[in-house]
């Protein structure tokens, strides 16, 4: 058995450990053929730039871990940055009032569908499929072209920086994204919340003989998912300072390959939250790269990333046959 | 020697008892239809073609109803196939290409679309049944890096051309009615021959029922599982070739958008649950003409187009709620509350 440190090497831990080092290497050649891709503003703006991948992540990795999926939350985006314009500009509500309210109708809508699947058996990918429609058609209906949002303050909340160092700054999006985060890591890795969904993971027989709330932690994901992609929806409209019902289209897709490139399994179960920091990272770079280079179109963003989740998934399948070996039958 | 189909078996049979909720809605949606415009129904010939409505939806529903035929092979196996849209992104690009840009015939353009829609199945099937991925993992690779190919093949533009040949395929009539559907029916009766009068059909559901208990009856599931995706594939290139001859472009865009759950969903109103074992072509293709019928109506009474995604949305709830014996065992408890301590039906 591989030795490191004097600490056995968790084949579990493989994959993150990969996925920190692509990030590394890609970060790496980008900076190297690139002149100014290595600097603080570039890396603040991965943060920036991919926020609202970042939040609908976190949520995301909380249910492929409770061993669902969640084809919703684009929808959800694009129902709540619309909403969020027609509540500032028609209702003249303000503007946290507003959020706050989009977030809880986020975890209704999460939890009723959590509610579907777990109190009728219903497959989750089909649920969330009849969310994602749902909550798409709904933004359409309320207006089918962006509502801008022309609230003084809240260009003003847009444009404010957290000073960090020099002239760099944070933005507001940013923040939230890694508070999000944080709240992610805490809420998987140092709550009961947090074993109960990798126990629901991993094998929900199990964890319903051990007596493990189940259906309340099962809801639980599918609402605090639905939650975070509401905000996903609000921190949308601090971008383009409008409430647009297509934002957010085929986001999910993306979310779910974050979640996969940072090494958790889509059978439930297994993973860590810092592993889709690090996919969302990727994400970044590939990104930011292209648009370095110019030249390239942004269609090689799919076609990367589709290769990006071909060698990440058949590492994941090795990674699975060495820890086959060491199973005791 | 069997008769190729016995009547008294077919409505005893566990297909045609789940065609029912379908089809009552397709009745339904018709009635609807007939009372409220009435023009829905009326079917006209035009140059020696039918023209109307319904002809429509058999028409635009074609695509729908050929990744339906695959999809129901790949989840009867258990499995899943979300690339199909992608793929008919492929698929179109391709055809245009071969024909704007290499000057090839008709011919060898569908054939080369084809072959693409087969090469992305083979990959999927290589996936699911060599390296034993997660069907829903392996097919989203090509969703997510199909549509890019695409793109880099059209080079982000939308690709127009003109060729008789392949335009008859999407635009074309054949017997009075439109080509595609003759397609759809000769895929389905292919399908249906291949599946049902052979022991191949059996071998597909045993290994969506219980794979390890198949492959110890001798069955070879690798391979079957490699030719559903491969199928899939196949029926998605063709779809993707007669959208793209029915609008004369290849769109990498917008081609085959979401139809993968639209194919999806045609599968599961069929009656086929996403757990595998069981398939139906026949009911398939009811689900995806009733997605279409839906589609048409609420373009043609002139409600907003909007309201098609939500409508779209409770279906397929209402599906998944019909079909789930827990909705169906309270339901049974609030109309007979007596009975509620009863056994479940197993």
């Amino acid at each position: 058995m591989n030795r490191m440190g004097g600490r056995k090497l968790n084949v579990q831990q493989l994959p993150l450990f990969a996925t920190a080092a692509v990030f590394v290497v890609l970060y790496a050649i980008a900076a190297f053929r690139y002149p100014g891709f290595f600097s603080a503003r570039v890396l603040a703006n991965f943060f920036t730039d991919n926020a609202v991948l970042g939040i609908v992540a976190v949520g995301m990795t909380f249910v492929i871990l409770g061993g669902g999926i969640d084809l919703s939350v684009g929808g959800m985006i694009g129902l709540s940055s619309i909403l969020l314009a027609r509540l500032i500009e028609t209702s003249h509500l303000s503007a946290l009032l507003a959020a706050m309210l989009l977030i809880v109708l986020g975890a209704g809508f999460g939890a009723a569908m959590g509610a579907l699947i777990q109190f009728f058996a219903l497959p989750p990918f089909l649920v969330t499929l009849g969310g994602m429609f749902f909550a798409r058609g709904l933004g359409f209906v309320i207006a089918l072209q962006s509502i801008s949002i022309s609230n003084p303050t809240y260009a003003q909340l847009a444009e404010w920086r957290l000073p960090l160092w020099g002239k760099i700054g944070l933005p507001l999006t940013a923040i939230v994204f890694i508070l999000v985060f944080v709240l992610g890591l805490f809420l998987a890795h140092g709550t009961r919340f947090g074993r109960n969904v990798y126990a629901l993971g991993g094998n929900e027989n199990s964890a319903l003989l051990m007596g493990l709330p189940v259906a309340a932690t099962k809801i639980g994901i599918y609402s605090l998912s639905g939650a975070l992609s509401a905000l996903a929806g609000v921190v949308f409209t601090l971008y383009t300072f409008s409430g647009n019902p297509t934002a957010g289209n085929g986001l999910e897709l993306d979310a779910i390959a974050a979640v996969v490139i940072g090494g958790t399994l889509l059978t439930g179960g297994v993973g860590y939250m810092a592993g889709t920091l690090l996919g969302v990272l990727i994400f970044g770079v590939i990104q930011t790269a292209l648009t370095f280079e110019g030249t390239l179109s942004s269609w090689w963003t799919r076609i990367a990333i589709g290769g990006l989740l071909l060698i990440f998934i058949l590492l994941q399948k090795v990674c699975a046959l060495g820890s086959a070996h060491q199973r005791v039958p | 020697m069997q008769p190729l189909i016995s009547f008294q078996a077919l409505a005893r049979s566990d297909g045609f008892r789940k065609l029912q909720w379908p089809l009552l809605a397709l009745a339904g949606l018709l009635l609807f239809n007939l009372v409220f415009s009435p023009e829905f129904l009326r079917v006209e010939i035009k140059n020696g073609h039918l023209y109307g409505s319904t002809i429509d939806i058999f028409n635009r529903g074609a695509p729908v109803m050929l990744l339906a035929l695959g999809m129901s092979l790949v989840i009867a196996t258990g499995g899943v196939d979300l690339s199909v849209g992608a793929l008919m992104a492929v698929s179109g690009a391709v055809a245009a290409i071969l024909i704007s840009r290499a000057h090839l015939g008709a011919m060898t353009a569908a054939l080369g679309a084809i072959a693409a829609g087969l090469a992305g199945g083979a990959f999927n099937g290589v996936l699911v049944s060599l390296l034993r991925v997660q069907p829903i993992v392996a097919t989203l690779i090509l969703m997510v890096a199909g549509r890019g190919i695409a793109q880099l093949l059209s080079g982000g533009q939308i690709i127009t051309f003109r060729n008789p040949g392949l335009e008859f395929l999407g635009g074309g009539y054949f017997a009075g009615l439109p080509f595609a559907i003759s397609v759809v029916a000769c895929v389905f009766v292919a399908l249906g021959l291949f599946m049902r009068q052979t022991a191949l059909g059996l071998f597909v559901e045993a290994v969506g029922n219980n794979e390890r208990a198949s492959r110890y009856a001798g069955i070879s599931t690798g391979l079957i599982k490699f030719s559903v995706y491969l199928v899939s594939g196949g029926c998605a290139g063709l779809a993707g070739l007669i959208v793209a001859s029915n609008i004369r472009a290849a769109d990498a865009n917008s081609a085959g958008l979401w139809l993968e759950l639209d194919a999806i969903l045609a599968v599961v109103i069929g009656g086929a649950g996403l757990t595998g074992g069981r398939f139906y072509l026949f009911n398939s293709l009811v689900g995806a003409l009733l997605i279409q019928t839906l589609t048409t109506t609420i373009l043609t009474r002139g409600i907003p187009v909007e309201f098609t995604l939500v409508v779209k949305a409770v279906v397929i709830i209402g599906v998944c709620l019909i079909q789930a014996e827990d909705f169906r065992r309270m339901l049974r408890g609030v109309w007979r509350p007596k009975q509620l301590g009863q056994a479940r039906p197993k």
